[in-house]
Formats: C-alpha cells, sequence, structure tokens
C-alpha cells in the first residue's frame, strides 16, 4: 500500500515538473512600475521590448501596470524586471540602482518608496 | 463661543460632504473636433467625426466635403447636379472608395456612387492622401477614402432626421435599432429623398437641377462576443435612385427618343450584401484573421437626349487578411488574399461594350514602429489580372517627429487601372461631342491600363498663439502618369478623344493649412491649394479642364458652452476658386463658345443648429448665400439637337442661392 502512495506520488510530481517545464509562449505578466511620465512611458516599453521574447508591451501612466506578452521559451519576467530596473525604473521585484536612477531625465525622477 | 464654532465646522464639513459627491458626479467630456488629424499615424489621414458631418446641409457622401480642405468638390455638368469630389487636383476614380474597408464605389458608379450614401448613416470618414495601403487593392493612385457607418452594437434606438430645402428637395432619414441579445444588434435605416419642383433660375430652359426620387434601405447585424474573440457584420442594402433632367417642357413619356425637347433620364437600382467575420487569437491579441466578401448588382438606365447609355455591373469581392507580429509589436505585418469578379453589361447607344474582369492578387505588408516617433509601413502585392495582367504594386509610408507636436511624413506607391471611360464621363453625353477612342489595340476598349506613380512630403506642428491651440503644416504631392488614358475635350467642341497619353502627364498639389482657436470655442480653419495639372493633348499641353489652379478655403465654427444639453452652433465657410482652365470652344459660333478660362468666384454657406436637449435638435442654413451663378451653363441651348449643344462644361453653381432647414429627433 505505502509503495502504491509512493509510486503515485513520484508519478504525480514528475507530471508537474514536466507540467513546469512545458512553457508557455504568450504568458500574460502584469507588474507595477514606478514612473511618471509620457516620457516614461515610452523609455519603459522601450526597455521592456529589448528584452528577447517580449512580444507586447504597454505601460500606464496613471495605474503604473506594465502589461506584456512574453515568450516563456525566450526570457522570463525576472528578465525583463531586470531590464526595467536597468532603464532607472524601479519595479516590484527589482529595484534599480542609484546611479540608473540618476541617470533619468529630471521630470522622470518619480518618488520612490 | 465653541458651540458656535463646532457647528461652523460641523457645516462646512458636511457642506464639502455635499460637495465632494457633486463633484463625482462632474463628467468631463472632452470637446470632440469635428477634422481629427493624428501625429503618430503613419499615414497622412485625417478623421471626419459625424460631428464635421453635422456642419452643413450634409445630405449624402458626396456632399460632406464642403468643409474638407484635402478634398474639393466641384460640380460634374451642368444637368443632375451631383458633386464630384477631387483629392490633390484627381477625380474620384483615381482614388479607392471603400465602406468599411470593402471597396463601393467604382466601375459603373463611380459617376452617382457617392451620392448613394446618406450622411446620417455616417460613423466617420477616412481620408488618406498618397499612395496608400495595399491591403484593399492596387487601384488607388491619389488616395483613400473609407467611411464606417454607424455600429449597431453602439446606436441609439430611434433616429428621425427630417430636411428641407428652397430648391424643393426633401429628405427622410429614419433609423431603427434593437439589441437582439447581448452578442448581436441590428439595424434598420431607411433613407428617401425627392425633388419634386423644376426648378429654372437662369432662365435657360432647362432644369437647374434634376427632379428624383430615391429610396435606400440598409439593413445589418452585428455580432461580438469578447469571449471567443468572434467578431461579425452582416449587411443587406437595397437603393433605387430615379432622376429626370433636361428642358423644363420635357415629358418624358411624349418626348423620349423624339427631338420635340431635350431631356434626360437616369435610373439606378442597386443591391448589396456583405459580411465580415474576424476572430482575435485567444492570449494572443496582436494576432486577428479576417476574411470579407461582398457581393453587389448595380445597374443604371439611362439616356441623354437620343444618347442611350446603360450599364449593369455584377460584381463580387472577397479579402483574407491575417494580422500578427515577428518578435514583438514593434514589428507587425498584415497578409492575405485578394479576388474579384466584374461582369459589365454595358451598352453605349447600342452598342455592345460587355466585358468580364476578374483578378486574383496576394499582398505582404510590414510596419515597423519604434514606439516613439518613427514609424515606417512597407507593402506590396502581386496580382493576376484577366486584362492588366501580372503585375506588383509597391507602396511606402515614413512618419517621424522630430520634436514635439511635429511630424514629417512621407510616402511613394504605384497604382495601376483600368479605366472605366464612359461610366466615368458619362456627363459628355449630355453634349452633341460624338465619342471616339483612337487606340484599339488595349484590353479595356481598345485603351491600355492607366498607371502612376505618386509621392509626397507632408509636416505639421501644432502650438500655442496666445495660449489658445494652433496648428499649421503643408504637404506636396506629386502623381506621374507612366500611361494614363486621356479625355481629350480640348480637339474640339463636337468630340470626345479617348487615347494612351503620348508625352507627358502629371498633378503636382500642394496644401498650405493653418488652424487656430481664435478664443474660446471659435475655431478657424483656412487652407490655401495650389494645382498644376497638365496633360499633353494632340493640340498642345493644357492645365487639365475644370481645374482651378488656386483654391482657398475658410472655415469658421462657433458654439456655445453646453448648459443644460442646450447650445447654439453657427458654422461659416468660405470657398474660393481661382480660374479654370475649360474645354476647347474657340471654333463654335460666338454665342456657344466659352472663353479659354473660367473666371474666378466664391461660395459660402453658413448653418446656425439649436440644440434644444440630447433628444432634439433644429438647423437651418444656406449655401452658395452670395448667390454666384455660372453666367452661362449650357452651350448651345436654344438648339439642344444641334451641334453645339454642351451641358458638361460646369465651372460653378448653376442653381445660385439655396436655404435649407432641418430637425433631429433620437431616442436614447
Amino acid at each position: 500500500m505505502n509503495k502504491i502512495v509512493l509510486i503515485a506520488m513520484i508519478m504525480f510530481l514528475g507530471f508537474s515538473a514536466q507540467a513546469q517545464t512545458k512553457k508557455n509562449k504568450n504568458l500574460k505578466y502584469t507588474t507595477e512600475v514606478n514612473g511618471n511620465c509620457e516620457q516614461c512611458k515610452k523609455r519603459i516599453e522601450k526597455a521592456a521590448y529589448g528584452v528577447a521574447g517580449i512580444k507586447s508591451a504597454s505601460w500606464d501612466v496613471s495605474s503604473h501596470q506594465l502589461s506584456v506578452i512574453l515568450n516563456e521559451e525566450k526570457c522570463s519576467p525576472s528578465d525583463l524586471n531586470k531590464a526595467i530596473a536597468k532603464a532607472g525604473h524601479d519595479t516590484k521585484d527589482v529595484k534599480a540602482t542609484e546611479e540608473d536612477y540618476d541617470n533619468l531625465h529630471s521630470c522622470c525622477k518619480y518618488v520612490r518608496e | 463661543m465653541q458651540k458656535n464654532i463646532m457647528l461652523f465646522a460641523v457645516f462646512l464639513l458636511s457642506v464639502s460632504m455635499f460637495s465632494q459627491e457633486d463633484l463625482e458626479e462632474v463628467k468631463i467630456t472632452k470637446k470632440q473636433k469635428g477634422i481629427k488629424k493624428s501625429y503618430t499615424l503613419t499615414t497622412n489621414t485625417s478623421l471626419i467625426t459625424s460631428k464635421e458631418l453635422l456642419k452643413a446641409a450634409c445630405c449624402n457622401l458626396a456632399e460632406s466635403f464642403e468643409t474638407n480642405p484635402s478634398i474639393d468638390v466641384n460640380f460634374s455638368d451642368a444637368l443632375t447636379g451631383t458633386k464630384q469630389i477631387k483629392m490633390l487636383g484627381l477625380t474620384s476614380p483615381y482614388l479607392m472608395i471603400t465602406e468599411e474597408n470593402i471597396p463601393s464605389v467604382r466601375g459603373a458608379s463611380q459617376a452617382y456612387g457617392l451620392s448613394f450614401t446618406p450622411g446620417t448613416w455616417i460613423e466617420s470618414v477616412q481620408i488618406t492622401k498618397g499612395a496608400g495601403s495595399v491591403i484593399n487593392g492596387y487601384e488607388s493612385i491619389s488616395g483613400q477614402i473609407n467611411t464606417e457607418l454607424l455600429k449597431p452594437l453602439s446606436d441609439i434606438p430611434f433616429f428621425l432626421n427630417a430636411y428641407g430645402s428652397t430648391d424643393s428637395r426633401f429628405e427622410l432619414n429614419t433609423h431603427f435599432n434593437k439589441k437582439l441579445s447581448d452578442k448581436w444588434a441590428t439595424s434598420l435605416f431607411v433613407h428617401g429623398n425627392t425633388r419634386v419642383a423644376k426648378n429654372d433660375m437662369n432662365n435657360d430652359g432647362f432644369l437647374d437641377n434634376p427632379l428624383g426620387k430615391q429610396i435606400n434601405v440598409l439593413n445589418r447585424y452585428q455580432y461580438y462576443n469578447p469571449e471567443s474573440g468572434l467578431v461579425s457584420f452582416i449587411n443587406f442594402r437595397y437603393m433605387n435612385d430615379k432622376k429626370q433632367t433636361g428642358e423644363v417642357d420635357f415629358d418624358k413619356d411624349r418626348d423620349r427618343g423624339t427631338t420635340n425637347y431635350w431631356g434626360s433620364e437616369i435610373n439606378t437600382e442597386r443591391f448589396d450584401v456583405s459580411t465580415k467575420i474576424g476572430y482575435v487569437f485567444k492570449d494572443m491579441p496582436y494576432q486577428s484573421i479576417g476574411f470579407q466578401n461582398a457581393f453587389n448588382s448595380h445597374k443604371q438606365d439611362s439616356y441623354f437626349g437620343l444618347n442611350q447609355y446603360d450599364i449593369k455591373q455584377n460584381s463580387f469581392y472577397s479579402n483574407l487578411i491575417f494580422n500578427s507580429i515577428i518578435n514583438n509589436t514593434m514589428n507587425k505585418f498584415t497578409t492575405g488574399l485578394n479576388f474579384s469578379y466584374d461582369q459589365y453589361q454595358e451598352f453605349v447607344n447600342l452598342t455592345d461594350v460587355t466585358r468580364i474582369d476578374n483578378s486574383v492578387g496576394a499582398f505582404f505588408e510590414y510596419t515597423y514602429d519604434n514606439t516613439d516617433n518613427f514609424s515606417l509601413i512597407l507593402g506590396g502585392r502581386v496580382d493576376n489580372h484577366n486584362r492588366l495582367g501580372i503585375f506588383v504594386t509597391p507602396r511606402l509610408h515614413m512618419r517621424y517627429n522630430p520634436w514635439k507636436n511635429g511630424v514629417i511624413r512621407f510616402s511613394a506607391g504605384r497604382g495601376k487601372r483600368s479605366a472605366n471611360i464612359f461610366a466615368e464621363n458619362q456627363q459628355l453625353f449630355a453634349s452633341s461631342r460624338t465619342f471616339s477612342i483612337l487606340d484599339s489595340n488595349g484590353k479595356v476598349y481598345g485603351l491600355n491600363p492607366e498607371i502612376a506613380w505618386n509621392y509626397g512630403v507632408s509636416f505639421s506642428q501644432k502650438f500655442k498663439i496666445f495660449g489658445n491651440n494652433a496648428d499649421a503644416g503643408f504637404d506636396f504631392y506629386r502623381t506621374d502618369f507612366q500611361n494614363q488614358v486621356v479625355v481629350d475635350v480640348m480637339q474640339s467642341p463636337q468630340q470626345v478623344l479617348f487615347y494612351d497619353l503620348k508625352g507627358s502627364s502629371f498633378a503636382n498639389s500642394l496644401q498650405v493649412e493653418f488652424n487656430y482657436e481664435l478664443i474660446h470655442n471659435l475655431n478657424l480653419r483656412t487652407a490655401y491649394k495650389y494645382y498644376d495639372i497638365q496633360t499633353d493633348y494632340l493640340r498642345g499641353t493644357f492645365q487639365r479642364p475644370l481645374q482651378a489652379k488656386h483654391r482657398f478655403l475658410g472655415n469658421l465654427e462657433y458654439e456655445t458652452t453646453m448648459n443644460d444639453d442646450k447650445q447654439w452652433k453657427f458654422d461659416f465657410t468660405y470657398n474660393w476658386s481661382g480660374k479654370q482652365q475649360l474645354p476647347y470652344t474657340a471654333s463654335n459660333p460666338a454665342e456657344d463658345q466659352f472663353p479659354d478660362f473660367s473666371p474666378a468666384y466664391a461660395v459660402m454657406n453658413a448653418q446656425v443648429t439649436r440644440v434644444f436637449s440630447s433628444v432634439f435638435e433644429v438647423y437651418v442654413g444656406g449655401e452658395n448665400i452670395g448667390n454666384y451663378k455660372q453666367e452661362k451653363a449650357i452651350l448651345g441651348a436654344n438648339d439642344p439637337f444641334g451641334p453645339n449643344f454642351d451641358a458638361s462644361i460646369a465651372y460653378a453653381p448653376i442653381f445660385g442661392q439655396m436655404y435649407y432647414a432641418g430637425l433631429r429627433f433620437k431616442i436614447k
């Protein structure tokens, strides 16, 4: 009996592991990115498109939400977060370095949390 | 004392709470502009909203461009009252005219087709100058006009418009709309117009405007399912239009086919069915597939004096479109297939010139947008046409924003088409001219297809003057004809010759525009246009007849701030047209001659609208209030069956001033 449970558990684990490796080519991912203005929007979207595997990207000035569709075979949400932070914008998961933030245009210097 | 302060504080708080509640209810409605110009679109496209269409009598699509700088409205002849449009100085056959992206005015419907779309049905019109997209076909040369009709899912349940004018024209438009379910909706549009009385204001014995009757019915269905991504439209349409014109004493039952009196009837019957189905892929909002099909049957039976002209066109059009991206949405593409079939049964004075045209084509259009200040559309298509052969149509558009609120555009492209010489020039039947085709080796009436390249640049800039919005810009376009079917009225007043271009033919157009909000709610729109359109005729090089070299448009609009849904709107339009080259008539007797050039003239229109509430409004207006009339409208009017008769030379209004009134009633 125990053996059967063990086999079932292993099988289940194996399946879920397989399901995990099957990557979504059109993953919808939304995260919060800090910024101020239309110029920020252009910079954020440009940074997102700079990541290979980002199919579409749109940042909303008022809600600060960045919505992307990405190909998991080519990149991950963390690649995206890093690229956005590199451009000077704090994301929920990755913060920009002091240096990258300072490089922003004066009107784009959003209030950091 | 403290009590008082407390009370006051409580009072203040409650007031501020109240006012907060009030504030929440304030709706911020951005004022809609009549003509919208984009600074981010790749093509030089302006959008005419329904608001703009309400600024003039605008009974139908042909009449809806009076206040628009991109399109010139002319008179096609001295009899039918038909307005003819031109863009970049070229007439509507050189434009791609579509209704919801399905080609609508083409072939047999070229002369009167625009007057068969009632103004109230229109939601918006997009006007693109220059080469245009390859998706809908290869025929457009100087521009594209796409009309969007009101959509069943967003329309109001009931709309009524009644109109009457001093030239005794009456119109009635009724719209019914019903939501059948949360995904299906249907609209029924019924339009009728009639002109009942005979008008001859210039006393030449001929009607200035035709007697007419039109009934036009459209029933459409829209389906939209956001969960599955499926959208669909199905349209059914029937139109019957009858016109009678000619001498005042002409009686069609008694005088047709005789030389008692000169008269003309143009009777058109049309039936359309079109369907559209679209699917947006799940989880991929940037990928979609669309399939459009349209069938129409257009039948015109007509006679002009002793000239008889009958044409029936049955046509089928099909378009399959796939949209997606390469890597990301900065790189989009559209690709697909077209099929078209046109059967023309055409009789010119009982000579049978019946033909069948068909073509199949494939297109690919790539769009690059850096999401910032640059975009590009590169398109191409290959078509196989039974008369035009196998050919390639390339087109390119670019846009660059060098700084804030400024845009530079460039476009280039090729167009190719077969000229339907009789349908497109049927105003010439209302003359004693004999029709001669001088070539016989080509595949359409013995003539070769028309081929032209069009190039254009434009610049536009928004700025502020004394804190008020202004914008200015210019555009320059050139059309170079490799081959053209020359319609030659420069040889003899008794002839019209059709032949393949020998030599050169080009059209240059320059437009300079300035728009300014003078004070709050008072907008000024001005445009100056210069045209240099030269063609080598047999007798020499001339400017295109009936085309002014200089034109000026001014439009002033004022509206009061909406108060309790009540509003006044005022609109004034001034159109000045410089001298125009006229067809050659110097060999006629002196009394039947025109000078080489027409005089310059101006036409002024004005309208006042009173909005009583969101459901009811009334408008009154005047067209040509300066009462300018073409001095001599018809050559040889005294002897309409003689050699000098010609009613096809209209360079100015024939009728003179006209006043109208109308009402609009809505149930929301």
